[in-house]
C-alpha cells in the first residue's frame, strides 16, 4: 500500500520529499486514527486522507509564489523522459479537484464510486471532473509535442 | 452489428475505458467506435495517456520505501496516543457521569461492540453460577492455561494479575468467539463475587472503553467493552460501575504492557 501511496503523492504532489512528506503524514494520521475508522475499504481511506492534506498544503501555499522546478526544462532528455516530462507538465496545468480525480481513476485504478466518496461529492461530478480533465491534458500533450501525437 | 440504437454518450466513452460500463453495453460502445473515428481516437488517447502516466509514475511504487515511512518507525507515538485515549475513557467513567462515554465508537460500530459483549456476557451468566466446575483449566496452573489459550486463539492471552483488588484467578477455557476461539478467565473474591474477562478476535476498533448492563433474571451485570490490536476485551462482572472500572482498569493496564 506504501508505494502505492507515494506513486499517487509524487504524481499529485509533482515533488519529491513534499509527496513522501504527504504519505508520512498521512500514515501517521491513519495510525493515530485507526481506532475511529469507520469500517469499510482501508486503501480508499489512506487515499482520502492524502487528498485531503494535499488539499490543505495547497491552500496554505495559495499566497505565496509558485516555484517550478529546474530540471522540468531539461533539454537532454531522451523520448520516454520527455514524454514523462510532458505528461507532469501537463497535469500541473489541471485544476486540484481534476487532477486528484484523473490520478486516482486512471493511475490508482480506482472505481468513480471509490472516488466519489473520497472527494465527498456525488458521481456525476467526479465524472464530468474526469472528462474535463482527460480533455485538458489531452489538448496539453499535443499542442506541446505534436511530433508525439498518436494516429492509429 | 450495425449502429447501436441508443447513442453512445461521452460519459459512456469514460466508462468504456475505466472498465465501469455495464457488460451488456459495450458490445454497443464498440460497435460505436468501429464506425465513428473521431470518439475512437478519444478513447485511443486517453489509453495513450493511462500509459504515460504509468510510464512515467509506476517507478515510484518500485523505489525502496524511505526509512522514515516504515511503519515501525511511525507507529511509536500513536501508540502512546492510543493508550491515552481508552485510559482516559475509563477515567472519564471512573469520574462519574459518563456522559458522552458512548459517543466516539458506539455510534461507528454498535452491532459488533454490542454483539460481541452480549456473547461475552451470556459466558459470563453461564459460568459464573458453577460451582464445581467453572473452569476446564484452574488458577493454580496458570502458565499452562496462559500458553494453552495462547496457542489456541493466537493471540498474547495473558491472565492479570487481580490481587490488589481482592480478586484471585480461579482458572480459565476455552470458548467458541464470534469469529473463532475466545478465551475467558474467571476471577473471585474472598466473598465469592466473581469477575470474567473475555477476550475475541474484534474487526471493530475503538479510542474508548464502552460500558452495558444487561438485567436478567433479577441479577444485573455489568460489562466494559474495548478492542486493541485487533483483540476485544471484555470485563464482566458487578454492575456497580466504580469496582468494574477498577478491575477492567487493572487488566487493561497489564495486558496494555504485556502487548507489542
Amino acid at each position: 500500500m506504501i508505494p502505492a501511496l507515494r506513486r499517487y503523492a509524487r504524481a499529485l504532489a509533482r515533488d519529491a520529499d513534499i509527496a513522501d512528506d504527504l504519505v508520512q503524514d498521512t500514515l501517521v494520521r491513519a495510525l493515530r486514527s485507526e481506532r475511529l475508522f469507520l469500517g469499510g475499504d482501508v486503501r480508499s481511506w489512506l487515499y482520502t486522507i492524502l487528498t485531503n492534506l494535499n488539499k490543505n498544503r495547497r491552500r496554505s501555499l495559495a499566497r505565496r509564489p509558485q516555484f517550478m522546478p529546474l530540471l522540468e526544462n531539461n533539454p537532454d532528455a531522451s523520448g520516454t523522459e520527455a514524454e514523462g516530462r510532458d505528461i507532469a507538465r501537463a497535469l500541473s496545468t489541471l485544476v486540484e479537484e481534476q487532477r486528484a480525480v484523473l490520478l486516482l481513476v486512471m493511475l490508482e485504478g480506482l472505481s468513480y464510486r471509490e472516488v466519489a466518496d473520497i472527494q465527498g461529492v456525488p458521481i456525476g461530478t467526479v465524472m464530468s471532473r474526469l472528462a474535463r480533465a482527460r480533455a485538458h491534458v489531452k489538448a496539453s500533450l499535443e499542442g506541446e509535442r505534436p511530433a508525439l501525437r498518436r494516429v492509429k | 452489428m450495425t449502429d447501436p440504437k441508443i447513442p453512445v454518450t461521452e460519459d459512456e466513452l469514460h466508462a468504456y475505458v475505466d472498465n465501469e460500463l455495464p457488460a451488456e453495453r459495450r458490445g454497443d460502445v464498440e460497435a460505436w467506435l468501429a464506425t465513428h473515428p473521431e470518439d475512437a481516437e478519444r478513447v485511443q488517447s486517453w489509453r495513450a495517456m493511462a500509459e504515460a502516466l504509468h510510464a512515467r509514475y509506476d517507478s515510484v511504487a518500485n523505489e525502496s520505501v524511505p526509512r522514515r515511512l516504515e511503519l515501525d518507525r511511525l507507529m511509536q507515538p500513536p501508540r502512546k496516543w492510543v493508550y491515552g485515549a481508552i485510559a482516559a475513557s475509563l477515567l472519564a467513567f471512573i469520574a462519574g457521569g459518563g456522559t458522552g462515554w458512548l459517543v466516539h465508537g458506539a455510534a461507528a460500530t454498535p452491532s459488533t461492540f454490542q454483539a460481541f459483549t452480549a456473547d461475552a456476557l451470556d459466558a459470563h451468566r453461564l459460568y459464573v453460577v458453577e460451582v464445581r466446575h467453572p473452569v476446564e483449566v484452574p488458577g493454580s496452573e496458570r502458565t499452562h492455561l496462559q500458553q494453552w489459550l495462547t496457542k489456541r486463539c493466537g493471540w498474547d492471552v495473558f491472565a492479570p494479575e487481580l490481587g490488589s483488588t481482592g480478586l484471585k484467578l480461579v482458572g480459565g477455557r476455552l470458548l467458541p468467539g464470534p469469529t473463532g476461539p475466545a478465551s475467558f478467565l474467571m476471577y473471585e473474591s474472598a466473598s465469592g463475587e466473581r469477575f470474567t474477562v473475555y477476550t475475541a478476535k474484534a474487526s471493530t476498533e475503538t479510542a474508548q472503553m464502552r460500558y452495558t448492563t444487561q438485567d436478567r433474571n433479577g441479577a444485573k451485570d455489568g460489562a466494559l467493552f474495548w478492542a486493541d490490536r485487533g483483540v476485544g476485551y471484555v470485563v464482566s462482572g458487578t454492575s456497580d460501575r466504580d469496582r468494574l472500572a477498577q478491575v477492567a482498569r487493572l487488566v487493561y493496564d497489564q495486558t496494555e504492557k504485556k502487548g507489542g
